[in-house]
């Protein structure tokens, strides 16, 4: 996931708290988490992942204007736009998250405006029973804050599969 | 709230139940919330008729991020330091999680103590959904 600018903003972090579940005070209320040691409303541990709605590029949000490979009435036939299956760690483009790393130098807090920056990294390949030629493609993303420093660093893995995994299990 | 080093042994594990009957409005409040937007996690006709699955599933972030919440409810507040999973089979509409973090190592890092856990989130079969590790500061 690549944003220039990525603002954390408590009405966020509160959306994405509520998303996974997860009613911690320190995640929605100032006053409750001024008492806690974070000492304000901090982000939850993988909210750095929702960068993706910051990233212009992001494949796999509908833009206005453009095809989108997902249903109306019925399936459209449009083909899924062929993006890195491991940018940013998001499995997409045809593909499935495999692994999501997270290296926490601080928590993140509204106000911070961070950018993010993702470098590839290695490729391999594995046969599957369950699903195939597997193809997994990693990415870093570096997170700074607004003077600069590293703030968190993500490692995920994204992996492109045969066919839909056969998940009996 | 935060753990003690001289209180963790190597062994002690915590346990949470992460949700139950998971609703296919929670992947559509997470894909909203993260901005992921992948049609696999919310939109049954594209999952079933084009992509060849049996139902919408979840998104494994979602998993990490709920398997999140028994950590941080564990080790407090702001004291994560890494956390990383492997996404070792899907979660589907209706399955129950349960999360378990296991202390694998306690060690000092820079003058901290930090404790190494092993992380393991498994669904109503037993199946291991979500695998991986966390590092938190402890305090002494």
């Amino acid at each position: 996931m690549a944003a220039k600018r990525f603002p954390v903003e408590a009405s966020h972090i509160l959306m994405f708290a509520r998303s996974v579940g997860d009613d911690n005070p320190v995640y929605s209320d100032e006053e409750a988490a001024k008492k806690t040691e974070a000492g304000g409303i901090i982000a939850p541990p993988t909210f750095a992942q929702s960068s993706a709605q910051f990233d212009p590029d992001y494949f796999l949000r509908p833009k206005i204007g453009q095809p989108w490979f997902g249903s109306g009435g019925e399936p459209t036939g449009v083909k899924r736009e062929p993006g890195g299956g491991g940018r940013g760690g998001g499995g997409g483009g045809g593909g499935l998250h495999a692994e999501q790393h997270f290296e926490y130098h601080r928590h993140l807090k509204p106000g911070d405006v961070l950018t993010a920056t993702t470098q590839p990294g290695k490729t391999w390949e594995r046969e599957s029973a369950r699903a195939g030629k597997l193809v997994f493609s990693e990415s870093v993303t570096e997170y700074r804050d607004q003077k600069g420093e590293l703030v968190i660093t993500a490692r995920g893995v994204g992996v492109r599969t045969e066919r839909p995994v056969d998940s009996k299990a | 709230m935060a753990l003690s080093a001289k209180k963790l042994k190597v062994g002690d594990a915590h346990t949470a139940r992460l949700v139950e009957d998971l609703k296919r409005t929670q992947i559509v409040q997470y894909a909203g919330a993260s901005g992921d937007y992948n049609p696999l996690h919310t939109d049954e006709v594209f999952t079933t008729k084009v992509a060849g699955y049996p139902s919408v599933f979840a998104h494994g972030m979602l998993t990490m991020g709920m398997t999140g919440k028994m950590l941080t409810d564990y080790v407090g507040d702001a004291r994560l330091t890494k956390y990383g999973v492997r996404f070792t089979n899907q979660v589907w509409p209706g399955d129950t999680l349960d999360s378990t973090a296991t202390v694998k190592e306690i060690k000092d890092e820079d003058g901290k103590k930090i404790a190494v856990f092993d992380v393991s989130t498994v669904n109503q079969n037993g199946v291991v959904v979500v695998s991986g590790y966390a590092e938190a500061r402890v305090d002494d």
